[in-house]
C-alpha cells in the first residue's frame, strides 16, 4: 500500500474543480493568491474613497449569496427566487438575538446559521420535490409570504425593523466602519469560495453535479437524489444566512425591504451575468451588477428627473439579452480572453485499492440465479407492456434480450433495474426479493446498470462520471469534504475510475469533457462507470449501438472477460451478430410475453422466432 | 361575523376572483402554447388601469411612447432575426404590424385624449395602446428563445418584469390612480347590495370566457392554437407556425391584461407596482390548474378571490401570506407519489 494522496495537489485540485481555472499548475495556485493579495492591500490605498469600500464590501456579502446559487441553480439546476429570504433569516435572527436579549455577535453567529438552515431545511423538504418549473415559482410564494410575515410581526419589529445592533468585536476591537468589516466580508467570501470548491470536488459534490446529468442515472449508482437537492438548498442557504448575519452588523438596522422578492430577484441576475457554472463567475456577476446598480442609481434619475428603483429597467434587458446571447454568463468568456484552457486532474495510481462494496449473504453465495424474475407484469392503463414475463440469469452467465421494437424489452429493463413499479409479479436478485424497489435500493445490491439513451452528467469530465459509479463505496460526507478529510478515499475512488476506464480502453480520454467524445465512447464509458460499482450483475441496454465494427469486438471481448471473472451480465441489444456471438442464453419477447428462450443456435432455428423477425418467410 | 358580512365578503372575493380568472386564463393560455410562464402579465393590468386613469383626466398617457418605442424595437428585432430570409412582403408586414399601428394609435389617442372622450372611447383607447405591447414584447424578449427550457424562459419573464415595472415608475410615477366606476347603480338583492360596477366585472368575465371559448371551438386560428399547445412538433408538421400562435397568445395577454387593469381600476387604487400582485394572485390559480387546465384555472381563481376576502377580514395583514401559500399544499399534493421526473436541462 502506498501512500494516500499528495497534499500538494489537493489545492490545485481545489482551484481548478471547476475545470476552469487558470492554465499551468503553478499558475493556477498563483492566480488566487496575486487575487486575495490584491484584495488584502485595497484598503490600505491611500486617499481611496470610503464609499469604493463600502461598494466593495456589498460585492462582497451579494457574492456570498451568489455563490450558493452557484451550487443550488448553476451546479445542482434548481432555480430559486428565495435566496433573499434565507438573508433576511441569518440577519434578523442575529438583530433579535444581541438587541434582545445581549448576545455576543460571535455567538449569535451560529444561532444564525442554525436558523437560517433548519428554515431552508423546512422549506427544502415541502417544495424540492416539486420539478422544473414548479420549483422557482414556489420559492416566489415563499419570498413574498417571509416579506408579509416579517413586516406584520411584533417579534420581527413590522415594517419599521429592529435598528441599534451592535457590531462585531474582535478582541475588544468594534469592527464598525467600513474597512475593518471590509476584511471580515471577505475573508468570509474566501472561506466560502474554498468550501465551496472543496465541496463540488467531492463524493457528494459529484452527486450534487450528476443531478443536472439526470436523475433516473445518479440514482441508478445508489445516490439519493433527494437528499442531494436538499443539501444544495440548505447549502446555499447558509452562505446567504451568513451573508445575512454580517449585513446586519454592517448596517447595524435591519427591515423588511432588502430581503424582498426583488432581492432575490437580483442574486439571481448575479449568478446569471457572472455565469452560474462556477464560483468565480458568481463573484464577477455580484461584482458588476453592483457596480452597475450603483451607476445607474446616480445618473437615471437625473435622467428621467424622477427619483425610483429605475435600474430594474436596465436589469431586466441585460437579463433578457444575457439568456438570448450568453447564457452561461460571462465567466467562460474571460476565460476565453484570458485563453485559459480547462484544467486537467491529476491521477492517483498509487492511492491504493478502493475497498470492495459490502456485499450480502445472497450475493457471496455461489449457487442459485442472479436474477430471477417471475410473472413479471406492467400495464399502462388499457396496454399491456410486459405480460407475465418469467426468465434468469444464472452465475457467470450472459443472456441477451432480444425482440421486434415495441416488444417490452426497455419496459422490461426499467423494471428490472427499479426505475418504475411493475403492476405485479416478483423480482429476485441472489434470492432476495427486490420487487419495487427503488433504482438506488437494487443499486446496494450489486446491480450496475448502462442506459439506452446515454445518461452522463454534461458539466463532468470522463473520469469524474465514472467516479459516480463508486458512490456506494465512498462514504465522505459534506462536512468531511469542505474540510478535505476525504482526500485519501477520494484518490482511491479515482484510481479505481482510471482503472475501470484502462479497462475498456478509454484511459486517455479521462479528462475530456464526457459529452465531447463519441456517442459510441460515451456507451463504453458507462460500462466503466458501472464497473466502478463494483458489481456482481450488470444490465446493459444497448451497449453495441453506434459502436463500430472493431469497438464492437473489443466490447464482446471485455464482456467474456468479465464473464469470466464471475460476472453475469443481461443485455438488451438489436445487433444479432453481436448477441449470437456472445450470449449463453437469448430470451425472445414479443408483444410483451416470453416468445422463446434457448442457446443462439436453438433461437436462430426457432420456427416461433423466425415467424416474428421475418414475417414468416423460412 | 354573521350572515351579512359574510355575504359582502364573498361578493368581493367572487369580483375579484372573476379578474383573476381572466388573468389566470391568460396565463394557462400563454404557458400551453408558447411554455413561458408570463410573469409580467400583472404588468399589463397596471398599464390598462392607470392609463385609463390618465385618459379621464383629459391627459394624453405616456405609454404611447412606449407602445411606440417597443414597435420600434420589435421591428428591429424580427428584420435582425430574419435577416437572411427577409422579403419584401414580409418587411411591410412588420413596419405594417409593428410601426405604423402604433403610430395611428398613439395619433389617435393624441387628438382624442384632450378632448374627454365617453368612456367606452376611452377604454377602447386603453385596449388599443396596450394589447400590442404583448406581441411586441414576445418579439423581442421571447421569440429568440423559443427553443429554450422553461426554466430559462421563466428567468427571461422575470427580467421582462424587472424592465417593465421600472418602465412602469417611469410613466406613471409613484401615485397611485383610481378611475370612476362605469356604473354607480347599485341593486339590492334580498339583504345584500349589488354594486353596477360588480356587474360589470361578471358581465364582462363572462363574455370574455364564451367569446374564447368560441374562439378556440369555431375558428381555424383558435384550433391552431390548441393545437400548438398540444404538440408544438405536430402543429409545425401540419403548418402551423409557432412563432405565430405564439404572437397571438401574446396579443390575448396583452388585452386581458389591459381589460383586467381596466375593470379593477374602480375598485382599488392602483400603483404602478400593483398589477404584479394582482398577477400572481391569477398565478395561484393558474398553477392550482397545473397550467393546464382552463375551468380549473376559473374555479380556483374565484376560491383564491374568496380566500383572500375571507383572509382580509380575519387576519388582514396576513392576507397576502394566506393567499400565496395556498398554493404550496396544492403543489405538493400535484406532485405526491408522482415518478421520479428528468429536469429539463438549461
Amino acid at each position: 500500500m502506498s501512500t494516500p494522496a499528495p497534499i500538494n495537489n489537493a489545492a490545485a485540485d481545489a482551484i481548478s474543480s471547476d475545470g476552469r481555472a487558470p492554465g499551468g499548475r503553478g499558475l493556477r495556485l498563483v492566480a488566487p493568491l496575486a487575487a486575495l493579495a490584491v484584495c488584502a492591500l485595497i484598503p490600505l490605498v491611500p486617499g481611496l474613497p470610503q464609499f469604493w469600500i463600502t461598494l466593495l464590501n456589498y460585492i462582497g456579502l451579494y457574492a456570498l449569496v451568489a455563490i450558493g446559487l452557484v451550487v443550488l441553480t448553476g451546479v445542482g439546476g434548481m432555480t430559486s427566487f428565495g435566496q433573499a429570504m434565507f438573508v433576511g433569516a441569518g440577519a434578523y435572527t442575529t438583530a433579535i438575538l444581541t438587541t434582545r436579549y445581549g448576545v455576543n455577535p460571535w455567538l449569535a453567529l451560529p444561532a444564525a446559521l442554525a436558523v437560517t438552515g433548519v428554515f431552508a431545511w423546512g422549506v427544502g423538504a415541502v417544495t424540492l420535490r416539486l420539478s422544473g418549473h414548479y420549483l422557482p415559482l414556489a420559492t416566489i410564494a415563499w419570498n413574498i409570504s417571509f416579506f408579509y410575515i416579517v413586516g406584520n410581526l411584533d417579534i420581527f419589529a413590522k415594517f419599521d425593523g429592529i435598528s441599534g445592533i451592535p457590531p462585531i468585536a474582535v478582541g475588544g476591537f468594534a469592527l464598525s466602519d467600513g474597512p475593518s468589516l471590509y476584511y471580515l466580508i471577505w475573508g468570509a467570501v474566501a472561506l466560502a469560495v474554498i468550501a465551496t470548491l472543496n465541496l463540488l470536488d467531492s463524493r457528494v459534490g459529484r452527486a450534487i453535479r450528476a443531478l443536472r446529468g439526470g436523475v433516473v442515472a445518479a440514482e441508478s449508482f445508489g445516490v439519493d437524489t433527494g437528499r442531494a437537492r436538499i443539501l444544495a438548498f440548505v447549502y446555499a442557504a447558509l452562505l446567504a444566512g451568513l451573508s445575512g448575519w454580517l449585513y446586519a452588523h454592517l448596517q447595524r438596522a435591519v427591515n423588511p425591504s432588502p430581503f424582498g422578492l426583488n432581492a432575490s430577484i437580483e442574486y439571481l441576475l448575479m449568478a446569471v451575468v457572472g455565469g452560474a457554472g462556477s464560483v468565480w463567475g458568481a463573484i464577477l456577476g455580484a461584482g458588476l451588477v453592483t457596480i452597475i446598480r450603483d451607476q445607474l442609481q446616480d445618473w437615471l434619475p437625473w435622467l428621467i428627473g424622477a427619483r425610483g428603483n429605475f435600474e430594474a429597467i436596465a436589469f431586466g434587458v441585460i437579463l433578457v439579452l444575457l439568456l438570448q446571447t450568453a447564457r452561461d454568463g460571462l465567466w467562460p468568456h474571460v476565460l476565453r480572453l484570458c485563453n485559459v484552457r480547462p484544467a486537467t486532474r491529476g491521477h492517483h495510481a498509487e492511492a491504493g485499492q478502493l475497498a470492495p462494496r459490502a456485499r450480502s449473504a445472497g450475493e457471496q453465495r455461489a449457487d442459485g440465479p442472479v436474477l430471477a424474475v417471475a410473472d413479471l407484469r406492467k400495464q399502462f392503463g388499457g396496454l399491456v407492456a410486459v405480460n407475465d414475463l418469467s426468465f434468469v440469469v444464472g452465475r457467470g452467465e450472459i443472456v441477451g434480450l432480444i425482440g421486434p421494437n415495441g416488444a417490452g424489452k426497455s419496459t422490461t429493463f426499467d423494471l428490472v433495474t427499479g426505475v418504475t413499479p411493475p403492476t405485479s409479479g416478483d423480482i429476485r436478485y441472489f434470492g432476495e426479493n427486490a420487487t419495487g424497489e427503488r433504482a438506488r435500493v437494487i443499486a446496494r445490491r450489486g446491480v450496475a446498470r448502462t442506459f439506452q439513451h446515454v445518461r452522463l452528467a454534461a458539466g463532468m469530465s470522463v473520469i469524474e462520471n465514472v467516479a459516480l459509479g463508486a458512490h456506494l463505496r465512498g462514504h465522505a460526507g459534506p462536512v468531511g469534504a469542505i474540510l478535505r478529510l476525504d482526500r485519501a478515499e477520494e484518490a482511491r475512488i479515482f484510481a479505481e475510475a482510471h482503472r475501470q476506464l484502462g479497462r475498456v480502453g478509454l484511459a486517455d480520454l479521462a479528462d475530456r469533457p464526457a459529452v465531447s467524445l463519441a456517442l459510441g465512447q460515451q456507451r463504453i464509458v458507462e460500462i466503466a462507470r458501472a464497473l466502478c460499482l463494483d458489481p456482481s450483475m450488470l444490465l446493459l441496454d444497448e451497449p453495441a449501438a453506434g459502436l463500430r465494427h472493431r469497438e464492437k469486438k473489443q466490447l464482446a471481448a471485455l464482456l467474456r472477460q468479465l464473464r469470466g471473472e464471475g460476472l453475469s451480465i443481461l443485455l438488451v441489444e438489436h445487433d444479432m451478430d453481436f448477441v449470437m456471438g456472445l450470449t449463453d442464453r437469448l430470451v425472445v419477447m414479443e408483444f410483451g410475453s416470453r416468445l422463446a428462450e434457448g442457446t443462439p443456435e436453438e433461437i436462430r432455428n426457432n420456427p416461433a422466432v423466425l415467424e416474428a423477425y421475418l414475417g414468416g418467410v423460412a | 361575523m354573521d350572515l351579512s358580512i359574510f355575504l359582502i365578503l364573498l361578493q368581493d372575493g367572487v369580483i375579484n376572483g372573476a379578474i383573476y380568472a381572466l388573468l389566470g386564463l391568460s396565463l394557462v393560455l400563454v404557458f400551453t402554447v408558447t411554455r413561458v410562464i408570463f410573469i409580467p402579465q400583472g404588468e399589463f393590468v397596471s398599464f390598462g388601469a392607470l392609463t385609463l386613469a390618465l385618459l379621464e383626466r383629459g391627459q394624453t398617457p405616456a405609454t404611447i411612447w412606449l407602445l411606440l418605442a417597443l414597435g420600434v424595437v420589435s421591428a428591429v428585432a424580427q428584420v435582425w432575426q430574419g435577416r437572411r430570409t427577409l422579403s419584401a412582403r414580409r418587411v411591410l408586414a412588420i413596419a405594417g404590424t409593428d410601426l405604423a399601428l402604433p403610430a395611428a394609435v398613439a395619433a389617435v389617442t393624441m387628438l382624442l385624449a384632450p378632448m374627454k372622450p365617453p368612456v367606452a372611447v376611452q377604454i377602447a383607447l386603453t385596449l388599443a395602446i396596450i394589447t400590442p405591447m404583448g406581441p411586441y414584447i414576445y418579439r423581442m424578449a421571447f421569440q429568440p428563445l423559443a427553443e429554450a427550457s422553461t426554466l430559462v424562459l421563466l428567468i427571461a419573464a422575470i427580467g421582462v418584469h424587472l424592465a417593465l415595472t421600472g418602465l412602469g415608475l417611469v410613466f406613471f410615477g409613484a401615485e397611485g390612480s383610481r378611475t370612476e366606476p362605469f356604473s354607480s347603480a347599485m341593486f339590492e338583492i334580498g339583504s345584500l347590495l349589488v354594486s353596477g360596477q360588480s356587474l360589470w366585472i361578471m358581465g364582462v368575465t363572462a363574455a370574455l370566457v364564451a367569446a374564447l371559448g368560441a374562439f378556440f371551438e369555431l375558428t381555424l386560428t383558435g384550433k391552431a392554437l390548441r393545437a400548438t399547445a398540444v404538440n408544438r412538433l405536430g402543429a409545425r408538421l401540419v403548418g402551423i407556425a409557432p412563432s405565430m400562435s405564439s404572437a397571438i397568445a401574446f396579443t390575448l395577454a396583452g388585452f386581458i391584461g389591459a381589460l383586467s387593469g381596466v375593470l379593477v381600476s374602480p375598485l382599488t387604487t392602483i400603483y404602478y407596482d400593483t398589477g404584479f400582485l394582482i398577477g400572481l394572485k391569477g398565478f395561484v390559480a393558474a398553477i392550482i390548474a397545473g397550467l393546464a387546465s382552463y375551468p380549473i384555472a376559473g374555479a380556483a381563481a374565484i376560491l383564491v378571490g374568496v380566500v383572500e376576502a375571507l383572509a382580509s377580514f380575519w387576519a388582514s395583514s396576513f392576507k397576502e401570506v394566506i393567499v400565496f401559500l395556498i398554493i404550496i399544499p396544492v403543489l405538493l399534493w400535484r406532485t405526491w407519489g408522482a415518478p421520479v421526473v428528468e429536469e429539463d436541462d438549461h
